[in-house]
C-alpha cells in the first residue's frame, strides 16, 4: 500500500497533517487528517476564578478572540445568573460585528479567495493576496489593509485591547462606549457595507461570470449532504450573537432547536487515537463513521451551514443577496425555506453574504440610542453552579461550559470549538476530493495539492495563519510512499 | 532567491494572536516585507524540517519564535531554528515565560488527557481512548508529537537572544523592534528584553495613584471602579504594579485590572512574588496593636480569602518560567 502525507498543511489549530493512503489499485483507500497539538484547556481552567475566563479563553485563538471573549462572556451571565442591560448586550455585539468584517474579510481576499479570484490551476506564485492585487485592481490591497485596520481600531475601542479584548464581566461590559465614538463607527460601519457590496461585486463579476469557476462550485468532488447547525434569533435568521441552535437535515427539515444550555443532550465527542482533537456528531442520529446522508451524524457548522438553518436575513440587504444565493444555486423553496446548498465550496459565497449582513448589522447597532448607554452592569447574583454560553464564531457554533463552585472557582470546564464542528466533515472533504482527484497512481501535480487544499480550506480552519497566506507562501509538499515507506516520489511547493 | 535578510516566525504551542499582531501593523507590512524576505514557518514538520535542516547554520537572520514548548516537535524545531538562526528571539508570552498554556503545569499530563478524553460531558469513549504518539489503522501507522510532561519556555530548551514579551506583544511595540534592526542599529547585549519598557505599568497607566492602602479585595464583578482612579486602591487585584511597561496600559483605560501578561519589569525574575511582595506592603490589616499574631494572621488570612485562586491571579502568563515552575510533584 502506498501512503501520500500532506505534512505541513496550514491553518489549522496551527498545525495539522493529511495522510492519504492508496490501495494496490492507486485509488485512495482512506485518508487521515491529523490534528498533532493539544493545549489542555479543559483541564487548566479547573481552580481559576470563573471571571478570568473570558481573559484566558481569548488564548484558545489569537485569530478569533473575541469569539471566545464572548462565549465566555456569555457563559458569566448565566454561571452568575446575571442577565446583562440590553445596552450591554448591544455593546458587546457591535465589536462582535466589527470583528466578523475583519475577519470574514482576511478569509476572503487572503485565505480562500485567491482559488477563485486567480483560479485553482493559477500558479501558486500568483495565487495569493498579491496576486488578486494584480487582478482586481491596485487599490484593493489598500482596501483590505484599511478595512482590517478600522475594524481592529473598533474592537480595541470596545474590548479594550485589538487583540485578546478585556471588557466581558459577568452580567455586563467594563466599557461604555462615548458619542463621539459613535460617530465614528457610523462612519465605519457604512464603510464596511460599500466594502462588502463591492466584494459581492468582485464574486459575481470573476467567479458567477466564469463557467469554468461555476462548473467548480457545482461539481459533485465537494459536495456532502450532511447536518448544519447554526444560531437563529426568533424568526429563524441568522444571528452570531445570541438566539438559539438550529439544526437542519440534509433535506432542510429541522431535526431540532435547542437552547445553547441543553447542548450537551445534544452534541457527544468521539475520540480517535491518532489525533488530539476530537469529532463532535449528533447524538440524536448517531455516529456512523466519515459518510454523509439522514442517517450519519455528521454536521457542519459554517457560513453556509448559518445560511442553510436560516428562513431568512435580519438585515435587508444581506436577504437580497441571502435569494440570490439559493436561487442562483438552484435551490427550490419547501414550505417557504429553501433547501440547503451542499455544495461545499459555496461557503465562500455564504461567508460574503455575512459579511455584508454584519455590516448591515453594525451600523443598525452603532445608530441604536442606547449605544452610548452608561448601563452596562447587571450585579451578579450568587453562583448558579452552572452556565453556558454559545456564539457564533466564523467558523462555527462556538460553547463554552462552566461550572464552579459558590465562591466563583471552576470546577469543570467543557469547550466546543468553532473549527471542532468541522472537524468530521473536514476530513470526508479531503477524502472525497483526494477520491476524485487521485486514481489508478496517477496524480495531478500541483493542482492535486491545491485541489485537496481547497477542500479543507473553505471551512477556514481556526488559526488560520492569515498572515503565512497573505504574503503567498503556504508550504506542502506531498510525499508518494511505497508499501515500506520508502519516498518514490516527491511533490511541493512553498 | 532573495538577496534580503531573512526573518522567520514560527510557531509552537500558542494561539496564532504574536501573528495577527504582525498583521496588525497593518500598512507598514509592506515595509517589513520590503525590508525582508518574510518566511512564516506555521507548522514545520517532518518533511518541511528538512528543507530547514537544508539551510547554511546561521543563514536566518532573525527568528521569531512563538509559542511555547509543549511537544516534543516543538522541541526538537526550537533546536533546529536556534541553529539555523543567526538572532533567535522569544517573541510572546508563550515562548518567553509560558504564558495561559504553561498553566497547565500546575497539573500532570495523565490529569489533562484523563480530563480531556475521558471525563467530559460530551465524551463519548466507552473504549477509553487516549491518542497517543504511534497508532495503528488498518492501512498503516499513524504517528503524532508526544506531548512532554510539562510545559516548557523556550530559554528552557535553547539559547535564546532576546526576548520580546506580551500577549500578544503589541503591533506598535513591534514596529519599534523592526525598525531598530532596518535602522542598523546597535542592538542591546544578548538576553535583553526588547520591544518594551523597563518599568511597570502602573509607570505608563494614566489612573491617579494616591495613597496605596487595601482594606479588601473586589472582585471585578462586584464594584464598578471610579474612572480616574488607581484601580488597585480601589481594591481590584490589578497586577501593573508587577509587570513590565510597553503596552501602553490599555486594560485599565478600559476600566480592567491589568492581567500581567508582559511578564515581571525588569530586573524581576518573579512576576508573582513581586505582586506577592507588593500587596505584603499595601495590606491594611488595620491596628495591630494589642493584637495577638494569631489575630493578626485570621486578619490577613480573611483578606487573602477574597482571591480564592493564587496561581492563576499572579502566575497567569508566568508560571512555567516562574522560580515555582509548576506544581511540584512529589
Amino acid at each position: 500500500m502506498s501512503r501520500i502525507s500532506i505534512d505541513p498543511i496550514t491553518r489549522l489549530e496551527g498545525h495539522g497533517k493529511i495522510d492519504i493512503f492508496l490501495n494496490e489499485e492507486g485509488d485512495v483507500a482512506n485518508a487521515y487528517f491529523q490534528v498533532p497539538e493539544l493545549r489542555g484547556f479543559e483541564q487548566f481552567c479547573v481552580g481559576r476564578l470563573a471571571e478570568d475566563m473570558p481573559v484566558i479563553t481569548n488564548r484558545i485563538c489569537g485569530v478569533c478572540p473575541e469569539a471566545h471573549h464572548m462565549a465566555a462572556t456569555k457563559a458569566l451571565d448565566a454561571l452568575f445568573g446575571a442577565d446583562p442591560p440590553s445596552a450591554a448586550k448591544k455593546v458587546r455585539e457591535l465589536m462582535y460585528s466589527a470583528f466578523y468584517v475583519t475577519d470574514h474579510t482576511t478569509h476572503f481576499y487572503a485565505l480562500g479567495g485567491p482559488d477563485f479570484i486567480m483560479g485553482p490551476d493559477a500558479p501558486p506564485a500568483e495565487r495569493n493576496i498579491l496576486g488578486v492585487i494584480k487582478k482586481v485592481g491596485l487599490d484593493i490591497g489598500k482596501q483590505v489593509i484599511d478595512c482590517r485596520a478600522r475594524n481592529h481600531h473598533v474592537i480595541k475601542t470596545v474590548g479594550g485591547r485589538s487583540i485578546h479584548p478585556v471588557a466581558g464581566l459577568p452580567g455586563g461590559w467594563s466599557r461604555p462606549i462615548t458619542t463621539e465614538e459613535r460617530d465614528e463607527f457610523i462612519g465605519i460601519a457604512k464603510k464596511n457595507i460599500e466594502f462588502a457590496l463591492f466584494t459581492l461585486q468582485v464574486f459575481e463579476d470573476i467567479v458567477l461570470k466564469n463557467p469554468a469557476y461555476v462548473d467548480l462550485i457545482t461539481s459533485d468532488i465537494y459536495s456532502h449532504a450532511t447536518y448544519y447547525m447554526g444560531l437563529v434569533d426568533d424568526q429563524n435568521r441568522t444571528n452570531f450573537y445570541d438566539g438559539m441552535v438550529r439544526v437542519v437535515g440534509p433535506d432542510g427539515a429541522e431535526l431540532v432547536k435547542y437552547h445553547p444550555r441543553d447542548y450537551a443532550s445534544h452534541i457527544a465527542e468521539r475520540v480517535e487515537p491518532w489525533t488530539y482533537l476530537k469529532y463532535p456528531y449528533l447524538k440524536a442520529v448517531g455516529w456512523k463513521g466519515f459518510v454523509d446522508g439522514p442517517d450519519s451524524g455528521v454536521y457542519a457548522a459554517s457560513p453556509l451551514s448559518r445560511l442553510n438553518v436560516s428562513d431568512r436575513m435580519a438585515t435587508p440587504r444581506a436577504q437580497e443577496q441571502f435569494e440570490r444565493f439559493y436561487e442562483t444555486l438552484g435551490s427550490k423553496k419547501v414550505n417557504g425555506r429553501y433547501q440547503p446548498v451542499h455544495l461545499r465550496l459555496a461557503t465562500h459565497w455564504a461567508r460574503l453574504v455575512e459579511l455584508l449582513y454584519s455590516a448591515e448589522r453594525m451600523l443598525e447597532l452603532s445608530e441604536d440610542p442606547e449605544i452610548t448607554s452608561p448601563d452596562l452592569r447587571t450585579k451578579p447574583g450568587p453562583v448558579t453552579g452552572c452556565g453556558v454560553g454559545c456564539v457564533e464564531a466564523p467558523r462555527g457554533t462556538l460553547t463554552h461550559h462552566y461550572e464552579a463552585d459558590e465562591r466563583g472557582v471552576l470546577t469543570r470546564v467543557n469547550l466546543i470549538v468553532g473549527t471542532t464542528n468541522n472537524y468530521a466533515p473536514m476530513t470526508m472533504s479531503i477524502k472525497k476530493a483526494a477520491e476524485r482527484i487521485i486514481t489508478k497512481g496517477k496524480v495531478v501535480e500541483e493542482g492535486m495539492l491545491n485541489r485537496i487544499e481547497m477542500a479543507f480550506r473553505l471551512y477556514d480552519p481556526c488559526l488560520s495563519c492569515a498572515t503565512h497566506a497573505a504574503v503567498g507562501k503556504m508550504p506542502l509538499r506531498v510525499n508518494i510512499r511505497d508499501v515500506s515507506g520508502e519516498i518514490v516520489r516527491t511533490v511541493s511547493r512553498g | 532567491m532573495s538577496d534580503k535578510p531573512k526573518l522567520a516566525m514560527y510557531w509552537a504551542a500558542s494561539c496564532g494572536g504574536c501573528e495577527i499582531s504582525v498583521v496588525n501593523l497593518h500598512e507598514k507590512i509592506l515595509d517589513v516585507d520590503a525590508a525582508f524576505d518574510f518566511m512564516f514557518c506555521p507548522c514545520l514538520i517532518d518533511t518541511k524540517k528538512k528543507d530547514i535542516e537544508a539551510l547554511p547554520d546561521k543563514s536566518i537572520a532573525i527568528t521569531f519564535f512563538n509559542g511555547a514548548i509543549r511537544t516534543e516537535e516543538n522541541e526538537e524545531l526550537a533546536h533546529l531554528l536556534r541553529r539555523k538562526s543567526k538572532v533567535l528571539i522569544a517573541f510572546g508570552s508563550c515562548a518567553a515565560e509560558g504564558c495561559i498554556p504553561g498553566l497547565a503545569n500546575l497539573s500532570s499530563r495523565q490529569e489533562m488527557l484523563r480530563t480531556v478524553y475521558l471525563d467530559n460531558p460530551t465524551i463519548d469513549n466507552p473504549n477509553g481512548i487516549i491518542p497517543s504518539p504511534s497508532s495503528e489503522v488498518p492501512e498503516g501507522t499513524l504517528t503524532i508529537p508526544a506531548l512532554l510532561d510539562r510545559v516548557k519556555t523556550l530559554s528552557e530548551v535553547t539559547e535564546v537572544d532576546y526576548i520580546i514579551p506580551g500577549c500578544p506583544p503589541e503591533s506598535h511595540q513591534i514596529w519599534n523592534v523592526v525598525e531598530a534592526v532596518v535602522s542598523g542599529a546597535q542592538l542591546p547585549p544578548q538576553g535583553s528584553v526588547i520591544g518594551a519598557g523597563c518599568l511597570s505599568v502602573c509607570d505608563e497607566c494614566k489612573r491617579v495613584k494616591e495613597d496605596k492602602k487595601i482594606e479588601r479585595f473586589h472582585r471585578t464583578w462586584e464594584i464598578t471602579p471610579v474612572p480616574e482612579k488607581c484601580l488597585l486602591e480601589q481594591g481590584l487585584l490589578c497586577m501593573g504594579i508587577a509587570t513590565r511597561d510597553g503596552c501602553g496600559a490599555p486594560c485599565p483605560q478600559a476600566n480592567m485590572p491589568c492581567t500581567g501578561c508582559y511578564g515581571p519589569p525588569e530586573g524581576v525574575s518573579d512576576q508573582g512574588a513581586k505582586m506577592i511582595a507588593a500587596l505584603g506592603s499595601i495590606l491594611d490589616i488595620g491596628d495591630s496593636k494589642g493584637k495577638s499574631e494569631d489575630e493578626i494572621a485570621a486578619r490577613v488570612e480573611s483578606l487573602l480569602d477574597d482571591i480564592p485562586d493564587y496561581a492563576g491571579t499572579f502566575y497567569k502568563y508566568s508560571l512555567p518560567g516562574s522560580i515555582i515552575g509548576g506544581r511540584v510533584s512529589k
